[in-house]
């Protein structure tokens, strides 16, 4: 049994997320993305290389498409994978998703085919018909998707309605996180997941190596440079994509202009944005606890300070604070105002914390102002504005990932959604911190892992109710004998140690025509139609006393003889120290070997029978089981040497 | 597996009542309030003067007539009911009556299944012994907990009238002021049985944190539709949507050794709540079908013919089995049901508008909320199409925190309204009203701001259905006189004691009953869908009929009477790790063709599964574990398995020492000393030598079939 993960996307880079992941027959494919960065056949995952039979379509060969977010890089091929390729299977995400994805794909739509000029990949009625065959879920509503295969969606944190799924065929079970966020921010709650045994996780590793400072440091510092080009009379750009981080951003500054009482206002760019905020308001069960908590009094997505931007107020006099999409200023309305805004040095640009390469925003990370930036051929821009990069970035930092690894606790990782180098010493780290293996596969690699696998049996109710029995163990341990320890009493004296481990036993059988069963001990006469049959061994020897005296000689067997007994309890207790020994008014046992004084005459299990020794002996007789042959042997030849007082 | 009807509930809002004791848990299902019984008492009086002059009338009158019982009672039927009759105190309520008699701290979990059955829920997390833990949906704890609240502030306007209490038992409650009442509400008073007990005075919202609404939400975990919630590792429970109301849900129950599912009162066609989810209940091997309340409002319809029947069908096509299937769903989603409901409404909608045209107020105190909100997105269709500019109030304690949960609650809607919302649209068209101050939420009803805004003819939404508190009961007190008003109700209560406290009802009455469960027919095809193995079914709603060609076993219970469900199987189901399988030594046993192997290992109970899997501790320590023989030793192949050995043994036949038992005793002299004790249940091996000894236990392996 194996799980086989093909990485279509996102593998050793950030964009097109795609895995296709086979469990025990099962091919469920994880988020279906397109790569910001490109623009020919490589924006698209190469959907040629998932497994199918010939004849197969893609319907078939597929039980079901996971998309965990809104964000185009995890959902922007769905459309063209669903009407143009064909795919007509189940798809499943969660209710924000489904609500506002087709927002985002419109979007992009809009930005590819209305500005830029290029043949449309998807029309809109494709993104509304794929919409159609969305299955919405709730968090940790179990779905069965068929028979054999259920899955589960876990909050992300990432941004509304983002989600990790669980997958589970079988016995073999898997998390693929999408991206997550292991830190509330101001309108989303941290990832939250349930323990669980897994196979695999497949993680994201934006940060694989970043480890990032407090939320509030960065935000205090956000407002600050805000405030200070208001102030001057500057105008501030924040392009973002519609959803999330406009929110976020737009909840702190709301909340700060209320503060500090400000009225310089703020504008939302697109109707976009507002008709985000309606969703935004009516999914407000899947922001953070906090936000939640108020709705009842106010929505926290009403802003109050918040309006509408008209083209006109581009080139309006005074300051203003301005939203504007896309977010890495690849095009649209952010690059109309950036082109306007950027020559002057009053005014402020903030970037988001990641940007794909070959974008505007991309250029203006590493840059250095004043400075010019080629918008394409015929445009070159005169760049003397404020530049400040924002890591408001929803995704979880390096020790994030490791907690959430660490908390799950799968046999394998994959990590995708990042960048080679900083995957790399991830990996390493992963590696030698919890001992699992960790892969990072390139883009259209398979990475193939073993998975577990359970026998179904019949477990009876006698054989369940004595596992629940306690079965508790005394046992004495001297100290491992550290001579590091200063404490010399420590050494010497003997601990007890009380331990109760349940141990299931019982008995599987297994036939032709039923399925294995286990059964008691106790019933598996009952059920194998055979007696059980006893073994024993035994051995009755002589054990040479000294002072002999007339009477006892005669008469070994009296009161007198129990001594005997509690001499060799002390001689076999110096010497099996590690053997628990138990000692009782007739006999000793060390586990099933049991010595006693022999009183007969003639004992059968003797087999010295003639008088070959000469000196005064008492007899013991020992049994014991196969099992402890071993141990029987040992200390019998160590009592064969003992010479015990007569008392 | 034992199951006990506590209750078999009245209607939607004493929903029913049951015990399950499940693989040694004790499950309680749902925990309502019996708030029909709340007409005996008076709502607060308009005119305070004639209360007590007429109450103290009314009790010297009857004093004096207590000797002879037979007059007595001659007397009261004589003596119709009037206004005076009602007991004119702070009511006291009562949820189901023989929960008292169950040991509270043996309740291991709670399930709700809708916001109504949990209405009892404090009388129950305020007891000391109590520590079961609750589980209801997102939407029900949540609505459940607003009706809880806004149940104990409208009781607090009546509390506030009477007063403090003096003592623990009121007046009302001694025997012979009960004696004097009329029987119409002696026995709401007492039950059929005149048991008295089980009044108890309402819970408060936060005086302790122990005895009140919020201290009993503390305790109530909510889960999402469909999600898995384990209890003690065993138990793997679900909720499924029921398609009754919003949030209300069936329940699912696995544990290894078997999957119970409870079956609530479920529609199949909801225009407001998420649809009856009722495939993941296939496979149970019990359901509990709970929904006898159905039965007293669907009798009417039971005669008529459904119109389809999938039995015909199923005999003229002699279907296969995927057909048959596929015709049973057709006819349980079949929407006759639905579009009656839309019906009803709309008539309902014509004639409040009617009412209003001719200048009358229209009275709404409906607590269904699915039936309400469908309503009321009817009320508001109409309004906008017609040019009548008439305000709409919804009066409640917590109108403002409904309207504002309902907002945000789009994963616990029907399809239509979750596509409304991916659409763009508002959940609900009313929420347009609301923007365009034509619908108010007012708290309470003397509130300044209200009285300001306050215009009639108008259209009021209140509780409470019971006539006897909340704003409904001052509402009525004004516009009963009026013949243009109206007054919409649900149906399955006694009206004759509901509007007894009003005088002069001019006003005209809709009284409506709403599809709250499913018929016999569509129960039958519902269970023959399922597939369970017993289904346990209320005596109540079988009613002569039975059940046709069912795969499955039946068994009627009736209320109070506790029914045992025989056991399914014995064994429960484990997985067992692949590691400690590989470990496993098999012996083969040839004359069943058996194999058999000791399994040691650590159990695992998780999310109701068992999982056996090789401790570490167990690997190395193999060697120590007694082994077991099975079988008997033959002799003659004993000797033989010797002599391949190169040992010569004889034999020797003697008793065993007690000389109770033929034992055989076999001698190997050379070159080393042994005998061997051979019985049928035992050998013992005697030798000195311990590679001798080691000769013939590998002999005797080879004979037995060793575990």
């Amino acid at each position: 049994m194996a799980i086989e993960c093909l990485v279509l996307g996102a593998g050793q880079e950030v964009g097109k997320s795609c895995v296709v992941v086979t469990i025990n027959g099962k091919r469920i494919m994880f988020d279906c993305g397109m790569h910001m960065g490109y623009l020919d056949d490589r924006r698209y995952p190469d959907f040629s290389l998932i497994p199918r039979n010939a004849a197969e379509d893609f319907t078939s060969s597929l039980s079901c498409i996971i998309i965990t977010h809104f964000h185009l890089d995890h959902i922007g091929a769905l459309p063209y994978f669903t009407e143009v390729c064909g795919y007509k299977g189940p798809i499943y995400m969660t209710y924000p998703t489904k609500a506002l994805a087709p927002l985002m794909l419109e979007d992009y739509r809009k930005v590819m085919v209305d500005r830029r000029g290029e043949e449309e990949q998807f029309s809109s009625k494709d993104i509304v018909e794929c919409m159609k065959r969305v299955t919405a879920v709730d968090l940790k509503q179990t779905v069965q998707v068929d028979k054999d295969l259920q899955i589960r969606a876990y909050y992300a944190g990432h941004v509304l309605g983002a989600a990790m799924f669980y997958a589970k065929v079988g016995d073999a079970a898997m998390v693929y996180t999408g991206d997550y966020n292991m830190t509330a921010d101001r309108h989303l709650g941290a990832a939250q997941i349930d323990r669980l045994h897994l196979d695999l996780v497949i993680t994201e590793s934006t940060y694989a190596t970043t480890l990032r400072e407090s939320k509030y440091v960065r935000e205090r510092e956000f407002l600050k440079a805000v405030h200070n080009c208001v102030a001057c009379g500057g105008k501030v750009l924040i392009p973002s994509f519609a959803l999330g981080r406009a929110q976020e951003l737009c909840m702190l500054l709301d909340d700060y202009w209320e503060r500090m009482n400000l009225k310089i206002p703020i504008y939302f760019s697109a109707g976009l944005t507002i008709q985000a905020n309606v969703y935004y308001k009516t999914l407000i069960n899947w922001t953070s606890q906090k936000v939640k908590d108020s709705y009842a009094a106010r929505n926290p997505f009403n802003f109050r300070n918040v309006c509408k931007f008209e083209r006109s107020l581009i080139n309006a006099p005074g300051p203003c604070v301005l939203f504007a999409t896309p977010g890495m200023i690849s095009g649209g309305f952010s690059l109309e105002v950036f082109k306007q805004w950027a020559p002057d040095e009053v005014n402020l640009i903030t970037l988001p914390g990641y940007c794909v390469a070959g974008t505007v925003g991309h250029r203006l990370m590493s840059a250095k102002t004043p400075t010019q930036v080629n918008i394409d051929q015929n445009t070159q821009i005169d760049v003397r504005c404020q530049i400040r990069q924002l890591s408001f970035s929803p995704h979880t930092d390096a020790k994030g990932i490791m907690d959430l690894i660490k908390f799950l606790s799968p046999k394998h990782v994959i990590l995708v959604h990042g960048e080679k180098p900083k995957m790399e010493s991830l990996k390493g780290k992963i590696e030698s911190d919890f001992d699992m293996q960790c892969h990072v596969p390139a883009n259209n690699e398979t990475v193939s892992i073993p998975s577990t696998h359970y026998v179904k049996a019949d477990a009876s109710s006698a054989f369940l109710k004595s596992t629940w029995s306690p079965n508790f163990k005394f046992v004495t341990e001297r100290s491992s004998g550290n001579l590091i320890t200063d404490d010399m009493d420590m050494i010497s004296k003997p601990v007890l140690r009380v331990r109760d481990d349940r141990v299931a036993e019982g008995i599987l059988t297994t036939g032709k025509h039923q399925n294995p069963k286990i059964v008691h001990l106790k019933e598996l006469v009952h059920t194998s139609g055979l007696e059980t049959h006893d073994v024993q061994f035994a051995l009755c020897f002589p054990v040479r006393i000294t002072k002999m005296d007339e009477q006892q000689q005669l008469n070994p067997v009296s009161q007198e003889s129990l001594p005997f007994l509690h001499q060799l309890f002390l001689k076999l207790s110096n010497n099996f120290s590690e053997a628990t020994i138990q000692e009782s008014d007739q006999n000793l046992q060390i586990e099933s070997f049991i010595v006693s004084v022999c009183s007969k005459e003639k004992c059968p299990h003797r087999m010295n029978d003639g008088p070959d020794y000469t000196y005064e002996a008492v007899h013991f007789c020992c049994t014991w089981s196969g099992a402890d042959e071993k141990l029987a042997r040992n200390v019998i030849s160590f009592m064969k040497n003992l010479v015990l007082n007569k008392c | 597996m034992k199951t006990t009807c506590l209750s078999e509930g009245k209607g939607y809002h004493f929903p029913p009542c049951h015990m399950l004791n499940i693989g040694g848990f004790q499950l309680l299902f749902d925990c309502p309030l019996d708030l029909s019984a709340l007409s005996v008492f008076s709502p607060l009086p308009t005119n305070l003067s004639s209360l007590s002059d007429e109450s103290v009338g009314e009790c010297t009158c009857e004093a004096s007539s207590i000797s002879d019982c037979g007059w007595k009672r001659k007397q009261k039927v004589d003596k119709s009911l009037d206004a005076s009759s009602l007991i004119h105190a702070e009511p006291w309520y009562k949820t189901v009556n023989s929960l008292k008699l169950w040991n509270i701290s043996f309740i291991d979990v709670v399930l709700i299944s809708s916001p109504v059955g949990m209405l009892g829920l404090p009388f129950l997390t305020r007891n000391r012994d109590f520590s079961a833990k609750i589980y209801a949906t997102e939407a029900t704890a949540r609505l459940g907990q607003l009706m809880m609240e806004d149940l104990v502030k409208m009781h607090n306007e009546i509390r506030q009238f009477y007063g403090p209490e003096e003592s623990t038992c009121p007046e009302w409650m001694k025997w012979d002021e009960v004696e004097l009442l009329p029987s119409a509400i002696r026995e709401i008073l007492w039950g059929r049985d005149g048991d008295p007990c089980g009044w108890m005075p309402l819970y408060r919202l936060d005086i302790s944190l122990v005895a009140d609404v919020k201290g009993c939400m503390q305790n109530v975990q909510s889960l999402k539709y469909a999600e898995e919630a384990c209890y003690n590792g065993t138990l793997l429970i679900r909720a499924f949507s029921s398609g009754l109301d919003i949030g209300t849900c069936n329940w699912s129950i696995s544990s290894p050794k078997q999957r119970i599912a409870y079956l609530s009162s479920s529609i199949f066609a909801s225009a407001t709540a998420t649809e009856f989810d009722y495939n993941p209940l296939r496979g149970s091997d019990v359901i509990l079908f709970s929904d006898s309340t159905a039965c007293d409002a669907l009798d009417k319809l039971e005669n008529e013919d459904d119109g389809f029947n999938p039995a015909d069908k199923k005999a003229s096509k002699f279907s296969s089995k995927d057909d048959d299937e596929e015709s049973y769903t057709e006819f349980l989603q079949n929407e006759d049901k639905f579009a009656e409901e839309l019906e009803k409404l709309a008539f309902l909608c014509s004639c409040s508008l009617d009412s209003v045209k001719a200048g009358g107020s229209v009275l709404i105190p409906i607590a269904r909320l699915g039936v309400l909100l469908q309503l009321l997105e009817c009320i508001t269709l109409s309004l906008q199409s017609s040019d009548l500019k008439v305000p709409i109030y919804i009066i409640s304690s917590v109108a403002e925190e409904l309207v504002a949960f309902l907002n945000v609650i789009p994963e616990w809607l029907c399809k239509q309204r979750q596509d409304k919302f991916y659409s763009g649209q508002p959940l609900f068209a009313f929420m347009d009203l609301l923007n365009e101050k034509r619908l108010f939420l007012f708290p309470v009803l003397y509130s300044p701001e209200l009285l300001s805004i306050w215009h009639e003819p108008c259209i009021v939404i209140c509780p409470h259905w019971s006539l006897r508190i909340g704003p409904a009961v001052h509402l009525l007190q004004h516009w009963c006189g009026d013949k243009n008003s109206l007054l919409v109700m649900e149906e399955g209560f006694n009206a004759n004691l509901a509007f007894l406290p009003f005088k002069s009802m001019e006003i005209k009455v809709l009284q409506c009953s709403f599809l709250s469960g499913m018929n016999f027919r569509k129960a039958e095809f519902l269970l023959k869908l399922l597939k369970p193995k017993y289904v346990l079914f209320p005596e109540k709603l079988k009613q002569g009929k039975s059940f046709v060609n069912q795969s499955f076993s039946v068994i009627y219970y009736l209320e109070n009477e506790t029914v045992k469900v025989p056991k399914l199987k014995d064994s429960s189901e484990l997985d067992i790790g692949i590691d400690l399988a590989c470990q496993l030594g098999y012996t083969k046993l040839e004359k069943e063709e058996m194999s058999i192997a000791r399994l040691k290992g650590e159990l695992l109970v998780e999310q109701g599964k068992n999982v056996l899997f090789s401790g570490k501790e167990f690997a190395g320590s193999s060697q120590s574990r007694p082994l077991l023989y099975l079988g008997g030793v033959n002799l003659e192949n004993f000797l033989t398995t010797l002599q391949s050995m190169g040992i010569n043994a004889t034999v020797e036949e003697a008793m065993t020492t007690d000389g109770s038992d033929k034992t055989s005793l076999v001698h190997i002299l050379g070159p080393k000393k042994a005998l061997i004790e051979v019985t049928a249940a035992r050998t013992i091996v005697s030798t000195d030598d311990e590679y001798l000894s080691a000769l013939i236990s590998k002999a005797i392996c080879n004979i037995l079939n060793i575990v």
